[in-house]
């Protein structure tokens, strides 16, 4: 079973493990000729030419319905870019999809591993699974209000889910433990709230005026969550007990009994 | 000890069982296994990939022999799995083709100074410089790409410098050809390490090709293109040492008794007591298929298996760092060259490689771009005093 935190053990990977093979391994061989000075320009070299000549990931697909359309051309013509709207909204409904997935990851992980050692609960992990889930519902909407096709992936939504494939490694590697991914968690929480700044920013500058409100309270339960995951983590590394709770009075947030903060 | 094949009837074929659960065992750790360890796990996946290869190709050719074949592979696929994914997933493509140039590396130079034959083990250094030189191209692109040293995969038992220059390496398929070991006269071992080679080749070919595309960076899939290219001139030549006389019932044999010998001598040493145990069931699965190989060679080719496997295995294959055998051949070969199957010096390279050289280095030599100036450092060149304010591509 994994351990809540990392343990000292027989790391092999460094060179003080192996003193005389490293030594050895260090000491240069007159015969081999070896350029001294690091020069990573022909790398760039090679690589320019791919920038320069390469084609995006992919293209905003266009709104499916009449109506769609036509309000798209209608905030075109406004100077509005209604594409990088859907596209952003394509981002935050691929990551809130993937951000519930990461949440029923850990549950599974806290089922067996959480110990009461934590102020965290599932209940806690339950409801904050609940909420990316209502996000990515809330974000299917707008998209569909807007006219567009909320099942299409966007440049941004493929971007995200690049971005996440790591921390979905993370928390579904069985070796990983609770502090670990929380590590992975916090993480995509940072991002998420990043995303959810600009997609509220955007909305309002295209006059959106419902979405900018239900965009904030999303933002706002994103940062309530990062400050959450971030105390749980310090929690998990030994640095200290949370204090945080969630706005809703139900959650059962306190710390564990028996668990009393530190002075 | 001397390990005779015939001693046991190891495990009969129908208590060769699995369950998907038995199949995904718990993986070894990247951090704290010996790399030993992932260099058994990376050889014996390509042995018993090599046996699934074999397996379909001589069902194709044989109808008797199509039964007997299709259970075996069964087992060796399940087997395939079980060691390949032994692997952990916090090894990064890269990461894993660091281990399989090492696995490259320190199998070759124990087979080049257990080869009882002088062509064949002058045949297996020529390739060893390659692969050594492969594992540098690697460890630049993995030190620049994801900021890792490759040191933390070899655990510094093997160098990271350069060896014959891959740009040097694409040859004309003509002198990539070797003179086949004479099945009648050739000894038993020499046989069992071409077809070990053989396997481990084949794998780290059919490896890069198929993680190139994993890679966003073209620099690295240039990298990689390259280097699954060189891994096919490597695995028709070591192919090429066989005998094409031999039927395919006395290569089926061979290969029984090849898996045998692989998976005995990775018993012998293993160190990770749950690693070990897998290579103790399957030692005792291969050899019942050999056991079943021997009953078709004695009742389809009315023959004496013996007649095949004439002697016993003295010693296990060696898993050990080879560094001092690596560097005098470095120092004494790396400018070997071939014309057809003769090594040359470099002067009397064939005039066809050089003119397919020309023609495929023409927009530039990615294993050169990607190590320019890369000079191995403990924790990665970003360590070195002089590297210090520089800022990578």
């Amino acid at each position: 079973m994994a351990t809540q935190t990392a343990h000292v053990g027989m790391n092999r990977t460094g060179i003080q493990m192996s003193p005389l093979d490293s030594k050895a391994m260090q000491q240069g061989d007159p015969a081999l000729p070896v350029t001294d000075t690091p020069d990573e320009a022909a790398l760039a070299e090679m690589r320019n030419e791919y920038i320069m000549n390469a084609d995006g990931l992919g293209s905003i697909p266009l709104p499916g319905t009449v109506t769609g359309a036509v309000t798209m051309a209608l905030q075109a013509l406004n100077g509005d870019s209604p594409h990088i709207l859907l596209d952003k909204l394509g981002e935050r409904l691929a990551f809130e999809r993937t951000g519930t997935r990461l949440y029923d990851a850990l549950i599974t992980k806290c089922d067996v591993l959480l110990n009461g050692d934590l102020s965290m609960t599932i209940d806690d992990l339950e409801q904050i699974r609940a909420d990316e889930a209502r996000h990515f519902r809330l974000v299917a909407d707008a998209i569909a209000s807007l006219g567009g096709d909320p099942t299409a992936q966007t440049p941004s939504g493929d971007l995200a889910g690049v971005e996440s494939m790591g921390l979905v490694q993370v928390l579904n590697d069985p070796r990983t433990s609770i502090a670990q991914s929380l590590h992975a968690i916090m993480t995509a929480e940072l991002s998420d709230m990043a995303g959810w700044e600009t997609l509220v920013a955007l909305a309002d500058e295209h006059d959106l005026t419902e979405l900018v409100e239900d965009f904030t309270d999303a933002l706002n339960q994103e940062r309530e969550h990062l400050a959450l995951v971030q105390t749980w983590y310090e929690e998990a590394i030994g640095l200290t007990f949370g204090d945080m709770e969630l706005d809703d009075d139900t959650a059962p947030l306190s710390p564990q009994p028996g668990l009393a903060p530190p002075p | 000890m001397a390990f005779n094949l015939f001693a046991s009837k190891g495990t009969s074929i129908d208590n060769q069982q699995f369950t998907w659960r038995d199949l995904v065992q718990k993986p070894i750790s990247k951090l704290d296994d010996d790399a030993f360890t992932r260099v058994r796990i990376i050889l014996m996946n390509g042995i018993e990939q090599e046996a699934l290869r074999f397996g379909h190709m001589a069902a194709r050719f044989n109808a008797s022999l199509r039964l007997p074949l299709a259970r075996i592979r069964r087992a060796e696929h399940h087997q395939a799995t079980m060691v390949n994914w032994l692997i952990g997933a916090d090894h990064s493509p890269l990461e894993t083709t660091i281990a399989y140039e090492q696995t490259a590396i320190e199998i070759t130079a124990a087979l080049a100074q257990r080869e009882p034959d002088p062509y064949l083990a002058q045949v297996y250094r020529f390739g060893l410089l390659e692969d050594f030189d492969h594992l540098y191209r690697y460890a630049a692109l993995l030190d620049r790409l994801e900021g890792k040293d490759a040191n933390n995969i070899l655990q510094s038992y093997t160098d990271i410098r350069p060896g014959r220059p891959t740009s040097e390496q694409h040859r004309a398929p003509p002198d990539d050809l070797r003179t086949p070991y004479q099945r009648a006269s050739a000894d038993f071992m020499t046989k069992l390490h071409a077809l070990t080679i053989v396997a481990g080749e084949a794998q780290t070919q059919n490896y890069y090709l198929n993680v190139g595309p994993f890679f966003s960076d073209p620099l690295a899939r240039q990298l990689y293109a390259e280097i699954a290219s060189v891994e096919e001139q490597h695995v028709t030549q070591y192919a090429s040492m066989l005998d094409p006389t031999e039927s395919w019932l006395e290569q089926w044999l061979l290969h029984e008794a090849n898996e045998c010998y692989n998976y005995y001598s990775c018993v012998e040493h293993e160190t990770n007591h749950h690693v070990k145990a897998i290579w103790e069931r399957f030692l005792d699965y291969e050899l019942g298929h050999f056991h079943v190989a021997c009953d078709c060679f004695k009742q389809i080719a009315g023959r004496d298996p013996a007649e095949v496997v004439n002697s016993e295995i003295a010693a296990p294959l060696e898993y050990r760092s080879q560094r001092d055998f690596v560097r005098r051949v470095l120092a004494q070969e790396v400018d070997l060259r071939t014309k057809g199957t003769a090594f040359v010096p470099r002067a009397q390279e064939s005039v066809d490689s050089h003119t397919y050289r020309a023609i495929v280095n023409a927009d530039g030599m990615p294993s050169e771009a990607v190590a320019s100036g890369y000079r191995w450092s403990p924790g990665t060149e970003l360590r070195r005093p002089d590297t210090l304010g520089t800022v990578a591509p």
